[in-house]
């Protein structure tokens, strides 16, 4: 009985002395957090994807209560009404953001761009691109082995299985930037999305050229310059025999569209 | 017999070629004469379009340190230096010249006589192998002056020559000590003078016994060479267990073969360092084995570098039907080709027509954790270990886990039981970690 009670008691004290030790040490040490960082990270998507530059959505929000302006703090995901929700917790303004969307700029399908072998190693593009060029003669375009698909954390892209090419659901694609990334070829690439989707694009990264690329894949860009004499704002340039069409200067007019000879020029949602 | 200690495996030799004198392959109408090497920075074109050109006329000058000098093989004009699309789907600038009898530099000596003597100092010898545009003919391409240019506080005391030829059907390097043993011999004794050694270890595995009693023959008229017979075990061929199996001495992580004072020649490397000091011929020239299971005939040529790999295999009887994969070199390390169109370049040893019941990769299962291919890794990796940690892009993990030490020899994924494609993943790591070292390094 004796035995007990003395442990107990032992017990008892120990547990009184650490609580009153802490209690002294958590006050010494306290942290102060500003209690917005918990709402704002609340208003956020909470996706943690890392595509604002921040650590996760808490690093997000911890930033934009520090910051003086909201400027250069985006999130991607959230958009326009995530921002304006965040502003008006923390009484700040809220940027201008066009909304982004990814654009797979390779149009090479299984009837257009003819196989030349069969790759039968690890289904990766990043091992396959690090081997050879690619199953077509175009070593440029989509290995279709879906790499791009793997990274997306909303499900947004994936690989038609006509075309073997990516897709992307304009609904579900945030333009968090992970398939940018995950892309060794670099097709993919974050254009503005256009008012109601509405936007023009090169659909190819082919540098070869005109006769190679062409030769590769019917739908190739050759390099023709025929678009950039077409278009009278001077949104498209040709640096290697590439066409691209600046997305901040085009207006949408759609004449080169009608130009390219080999319809590697795209419009979408017209 | 010696070897190496550390793990190796016994892939079924397969060598169909073996004791087929080598022939001479056709001289294309058009020659691809790349200007870049596998290893090292392209050179630079020293002609133009239109240009008349000789055999054995220095075409691109080496552009850096670890580049080397290209020469014409053929004679002709040049038609264009453009690009071509190499097997792996990549551009690559080349000189193509359309061919025009064969007319070679009054220089090279076209005798078959065998010069002995070679009077030339250490520094002579060097400059004449950097003119000649010799590379590394084992394989690997790289530059062998820079590895006979000894570095400041480093000294070197065995030469060690690979004829191995642990690949399975490669038979290219014991064509060439069979015909040409003595010529090899005596590149040995200049490569000795190059960097100052008074003992060279010429390793040849067992199962070239034909080879080795010649060169053993041979020997016993040069000093300080000795001819090693080795057991036979993959990867044998590779610097560092070759060093290991010829002088038992073990190469440090992450060290050269200098370290333990041992330079490592190809036996190819050898001859051609013979022709370009005794016999002023730059490297033009080269023998592979064009081999397979369906193929009618085996066989070994003697192919002039630019030669499209089509014409040889055409000369050898064509592709056979059942060809499932054509591979460029051997089967263990060699890489599958796009396309026949490709031109023959310094380290193309072969070409291996696999027919199609032996192409597929087998359906990959789960690890069963055997631990085979860490018993079989001749660097004493985990591989298991470091393909999970490729997938997981856990790159930090794999510089721990020594992915850097990796040869690439395939052994895991060879003997893997589940066959998972151990080899692809780590390659992929080893990419990626030695980019992120290289940026440390240098940012």
């Amino acid at each position: 009985m004796n035995l007990i009670l003395i442990s107990l008691l032992t017990l008892l004290i120990v547990g009184a002395l650490s609580a009153i030790i802490l209690f002294f040490v958590s006050k010494k040490f306290e942290v102060f957090e500003d209690p917005r960082i918990n709402v704002v990270e609340a208003a956020l998507p909470l996706a943690n994807c890392g595509a604002c530059g921040f650590p996760g959505c808490r690093g997000f929000a911890n930033a934009c209560v520090k910051a003086d302006t909201l400027e250069n703090l985006i999130c991607p995901v959230g958009g326009r009404p995530t921002m304006e929700k965040v502003a008006a917790i923390l009484g700040k303004t809220a940027p201008e953001v066009s909304p982004l969307i990814a654009v797979v700029r390779c149009g090479g399908t299984c009837e257009l761009r003819p196989r030349s072998n069969q790759y039968d190693g690890v289904s990766s593009c990043a091992i396959a691109h690090n081997l050879y060029g690619g199953e077509t003669g175009c070593s440029w375009g989509c290995l279709g082995l879906g790499d791009c698909v793997v990274s997306c954390k909303f499900d947004a892209i994936y690989i038609n299985p006509e075309t073997l090419l990516p897709e992307v659901d304009e609904e579900k694609c945030t333009s968090c930037g992970a398939c940018v990334k995950a892309c060794p070829k670099l097709i993919i690439e974050l254009r503005k999305k256009g008012p109601a989707s509405h936007r023009i694009f090169v659909n190819c990264i082919n540098e070869d050229k005109g006769a190679v690329s062409k030769k590769a894949c019917s739908v190739s860009c050759i390099g023709c310059s025929k678009c950039s004499k077409e278009c009278a704002f001077d949104a498209i340039t040709i640096k290697n025999n590439l066409a691209y069409i600046d997305s901040e200067k085009c207006t949408l007019c759609g004449k080169c569209v009608d130009v390219c000879p080999t319809t590697a020029i795209v419009e979408i949602n017209k | 017999m010696r070897t190496f200690k550390m793990g190796g495996i016994h892939p079924k030799e397969n060598k169909l070629s073996a004791g087929k004198k080598a022939e001479i392959a056709l001289i294309p109408t058009q020659a691809i004469i790349p200007l870049g090497h596998y290893l090292g920075a392209p050179s630079t074109a020293l002609v133009a379009k239109g240009d008349l050109v000789k055999v054995g006329q220095m075409i691109g000058q080496a552009s850096g340190f670890v580049s080397a000098n290209v020469h014409s093989s053929v004679s002709g004009k040049v038609l264009k230096i453009d690009d071509y699309i190499d097997a792996s789907g990549y551009k690559r600038p080349a000189v193509f010249i359309d061919v025009d009898g064969d007319e070679w530099l009054e220089t090279i000596d076209r005798t078959n006589e065998i010069k002995r003597e070679c009077m030339l100092s250490a520094a002579e010898i060097i400059k004449k192998i950097i003119s000649a545009g010799i590379v590394g003919l084992g394989g690997a391409t790289f530059p062998t002056h820079i590895k006979l240019l000894i570095p400041d506080g480093k000294k070197a005391n065995v030469l060690v020559i690979n004829g191995i030829e642990c690949e399975p059907y490669l038979t290219c390097d014991h064509q060439l000590m069979l015909e040409k043993g003595e010529e090899i011999l005596v590149g040995v004794s200049i490569l000795m003078k190059a960097i100052n050694v008074t003992r060279a270890i010429v390793g040849v595995e067992n199962n070239k016994k034909d080879a080795i009693s010649n060169l053993q023959k041979l020997a016993k008229s040069f000093s300080g060479i000795e001819i090693a017979p080795l057991q036979i075990k993959y990867p044998q061929g590779s610097e560092k267990q070759l060093v290991e199996a010829t002088t038992g001495r073990q190469i440090p992580s992450g060290s050269l073969p200098l370290e333990v004072g041992a330079v490592v020649q190809n036996v190819a490397t050898a001859y051609a360092v013979y022709e370009a000091v005794q016999k002023n011929k730059p490297l033009f020239e080269r023998i592979i084995t064009i081999t397979g299971k369906s193929m009618m005939q085996q066989s070994n040529f003697w192919v002039r570098l630019g030669t499209p790999l089509a014409n040889v295999v055409n000369q050898a009887g064509g592709i056979p039907d059942d060809t499932g994969k054509i591979v460029a070199g051997g089967p263990m390390m060699g890489r599958s080709l796009s396309t026949l169109e490709v031109a023959v370049a310094k380290g193309t040893a072969g070409v291996l027509f696999i027919p199609t019941f032996e192409s597929a990769r087998k359906k990959m299962q789960n690890c069963i954790r055997c631990a085979k291919c860490v018993t079989n890794c001749p660097m004493g990796l985990e591989p298991y270990l470091l393909m999970k940690q490729s997938e997981n892009t856990m790159w930090t993990e794999m510089e721990i886990n020594r992915v850097m030490d990796c040869i690439e020899c395939g052994c895991c994924s060879f003997t893997c039981p589940s066959n998972r494609p151990l080899l692809d993943h780590i390659r992929f790591g080893k990419m990626t970690v030695g980019k992120i070292i290289r940026s440390r390094k240098n940012p």
